[in-house]
């Protein structure tokens, strides 16, 4: 076969018209992701059953399933519900762009919070134990000492997330989406060249993935710098 | 008057972690000004006694009263009792990702509602009286042991509490660092701070302390005045222990 380089660097423009959608998708379920989290980090976290359980169980369907099913459950499944269809989140429902940010998030939502968990019971007891003995409360104890020190504890694995997330997007194409793999396939379709597309395709998410990682490094300096002095 | 009557007293407080009992009926009375050093072997429960006199351990029976409050599931007392006790850690816990000054202001701002200004006025001024007062916008972690205790130490002073509670101030730091955290300790006494300290230090017992009490299997088994407590001591546990501790 013929391999050509000229079509990998070619394509990458056509390629970029997809990027936007992958970047929303990203940055849209990163961030309702992380809310999920943190709510149900509080929940997991609580001591209450009746909120503890839940969290669990939803941790445990949307770690324990691929991403890819959940899209195909919540894009081809909720529609065969009548109440779904009568619904007031139809609108959004039967947008395939609103399933992908739904699955993603959720997914997003129950790894990012037991990274969150990680952190939290990473922190020093005894900061805590010192807070409590000035007459601190429990609740700010939370806020101005669990909170930050859990967040740069948890960094490099939420990095790690954002990446994988990153990747996840991919499959947004499966639902009609002409994402970055969307565009990609179409151009696939057209050139019949699935190599050098698809290399192509790879080396953008590549860069995407390297600026995440740069951009979290930098953070994880900067909120690291009180720890830096000692070794 | 107030000096007839004790800021802290500990009535038949016992206290189980599962099955084991860490402490026996334990009494204590603590007058204010007084300086009470507790010692005994590891596991004695010295620790345990200190920890529950600011609730950071529960007690299961028995009375415990700071201040004229006492210690129950009520969070007001609680609250009261730790605004009226200072306490330092074996490994310092401060607030690892705070600059000093912002260690020292952190329980002002949120548990005093001191503006911030005066709140760094405040910890300006304490961090001057344990002599580390160039170190106020380091980070915990660029400082030596001794200068962390020293933190530590200023954290709890700065709230103005009537007593301080020492566990094991000393234990972690390396031997250099240990006599400028027992100075800084002394001069608090002789200011007349009111202060329960667990400590291996002989040493600063014996020249600081007005009374020791000797801790074993989770009771007191002796509490004395230090020149009796090292010369006299009444049981024969003490007597071990001493023999054990001042052997080299």
């Amino acid at each position: 076969m013929i391999f050509e380089f000229g079509l990998i660097f070619g394509s990458i423009p056509k390629m970029l018209t997809g990027l936007g959608l992958t970047l929303q998708l990203l940055l849209l379920s990163s961030f309702i992701g992380l809310v999920l989290a943190v709510i149900t980090l509080l929940m997991r976290i609580s001591g209450r059953w009746f909120l503890v359980a839940p969290a669990v169980v939803y941790i445990y369907i949307f770690r324990g399933t691929p991403i890819l099913v959940q899209i195909f459950v919540i894009y081809y499944g909720l529609p065969q519900f009548e109440f779904i269809r009568e619904g007031v989140f139809w609108p959004f429902l039967r947008e395939p762009f609103w399933c992908c940010i739904l699955a993603l998030s959720l997914n997003a939502g129950a790894y990012v919070s037991e990274i969150l968990r990680g952190g939290v019971l990473g922190v020093d007891k005894g900061a805590q134990e010192a807070a409590s003995a000035l007459g601190i409360s429990k609740t700010q104890s939370f806020i101005y000492i669990t909170t930050p020190i859990a967040i740069r504890l948890s960094l490099p694995a939420y990095s790690n997330d954002i990446i994988s997330m990153t990747k996840a997007t991919a499959l947004a194409s499966t639902v009609t989406l002409l994402d970055m793999t969307g565009v990609a396939r179409t151009i696939v379709a057209q050139t019949f060249a699935p190599y050098e597309i698809f290399i192509s395709a790879a080396i953008i998410y590549m860069v995407i993935a390297w600026m995440v990682q740069k951009g979290f490094g930098m953070l994880e300096r900067r909120m690291s710098r009180y720890i830096k002095a000692t070794r | 008057m107030s000096e007839e009557k004790p800021i802290i007293v500990l009535e038949n407080v016992c206290k189980y972690f599962g099955n084991f009992k860490a402490l026996t009926d334990v009494n204590l009375t603590v007058q204010k000004g007084a300086r009470i050093v507790v010692c005994g072997p590891s596991g004695s429960g010295k620790s345990t006694m200190i920890r529950c006199i600011n609730r950071l351990e529960e007690h299961d029976s028995g009375r415990i009263i700071v201040a004229g409050n006492e210690l129950t599931d009520a969070v007001k007392n609680i609250d009261a009792v730790r605004r009226e006790v200072g306490m330092v850690f074996q490994s310092f816990n401060l607030f690892p990702h705070l600059k000093v000054v912002d260690n020292l202001t952190l329980a002002l701002k949120l548990v005093r509602k001191v503006g911030k200004p005066e709140a760094r006025e405040i910890a300006t001024r304490y961090l001057e009286r344990v002599h580390i007062p160039d170190q106020a916008d380091k980070y915990p972690s660029q400082l030596s042991g001794g200068q962390q205790q020293r933190v530590a130490i200023a954290r709890a002073l700065c709230m103005n509490p009537e007593v301080m509670l020492f566990d094991e101030p000393t234990s972690a730091l390396d031997p250099e660092m240990i006599s400028e955290v027992l100075d800084v300790m002394t001069e608090l006494a002789e200011e007349g701070m009111t202060m329960i300290c667990v400590t291996h230090e002989m040493g600063f017992a014996r020249s600081v302390a007005d009374q020791i009490a000797f801790m074993d299997a989770g009771e007191i088994v002796e509490i004395a005045p230090p020149s009796e407590f090292f010369q006299n001591p009444r049981s024969e546990r003490t007597k071990l222990f001493l023999s054990q501790i001042l052997s080299h």
